[in-house]
């Protein structure tokens, strides 16, 4: 399954869609950045509540195919920015991330 | 010792948290400009994006160097922060001393040594107490 598809079936809100025809490959979730990096796989949907700048960075160098952020967390200009010019997917939802996992289960496994 | 084909060069600003990380990507991206197989070129970046945090966190900034030589990646990383009193204490996960600020940003989790070595197929840290820090981690190729 595709970024976008992902994105249209759990109606993820866009926030950068730069690379949307990525394929997605399992889900990771977390909030401490260099567990994150040590543990989540290349492909993985990045389940967060953490906004500031450094998540485009960790997105980008464990190769993950997009980063969720969960219940209703959003970004300020600045992070969307340097996520657009980076080529890191980024959406934001209201569900929980037991609730986004859970669908993606649904969905892909 | 032969001589590295390509060799890299970065300064670490160790003011400006936001920019943390910018070395490592541009790693990332000269690596794969080389054609450099996509698990080392992870492996890579992410042991040097932890040594920049930890630069960054810790030391007030410093320099890396990339090297590539034909059967290996070499990353050194050189700061003259306040050194590391007990190496085997931090390599232990979860044990950190970083700030407050720094964790409530996603990072002190005690994971940043302990990730370069898991990355990279050896890891040397010299250190000495308030002189700095010298570690070189090596990524078989």
């Amino acid at each position: 399954m595709k970024v976008n598809e992902l994105a249209s079936a759990l109606r993820l809100q866009s926030i950068t869609e730069p690379d949307g025809e990525r394929e997605i490959d399992g889900c990771y979730i977390g909030d401490l950045l260099s567990w994150v990096m040590g543990r989540a796989q290349s492909g993985n949907v990045w389940v967060t509540i953490m906004s500031n700048i450094n998540i485009v960075a960790v997105a980008t160098l464990a190769d993950v195919s997009c980063i969720v952020l969960a219940e209703g967390v959003t970004v300020e200009d600045s992070v969307k920015a340097v996520a657009e010019a980076k080529g890191v997917n980024l959406f934001t939802t209201p569900m929980t991330a037991y609730e986004i996992a859970a669908k993606i289960a649904a969905l892909t496994v | 010792m032969s001589e590295a084909a390509v060799a890299l060069h970065f300064n670490v600003d160790g003011e400006d948290f936001t920019s943390a990380g910018q070395a490592s990507v541009q790693v990332k991206k000269s690596l794969r400009q080389l054609g450099i197989d996509s698990e080392i070129i992870r492996k890579v970046s992410i042991a040097m994006y932890e040594g920049e945090i930890n630069m960054v966190i810790h030391a007030g900034g410093g320099e890396a160097h990339v090297l590539i030589y034909e059967d290996r990646i070499e990353i050194k990383l050189d700061d003259h922060g306040p050194g590391i009193a007990n190496i085997e204490m931090a390599m232990q996960e979860g044990w950190s001393t970083a700030p407050d600020n720094i964790r409530s940003l996603g990072f002190g989790a005690g994971m940043g040594l302990p990730n370069m070595k898991r990355y990279t197929d050896d890891m040397k840290i010299d250190s000495v107490v308030g002189e700095g820090t010298h570690i070189v981690m090596t990524v078989n190729l």
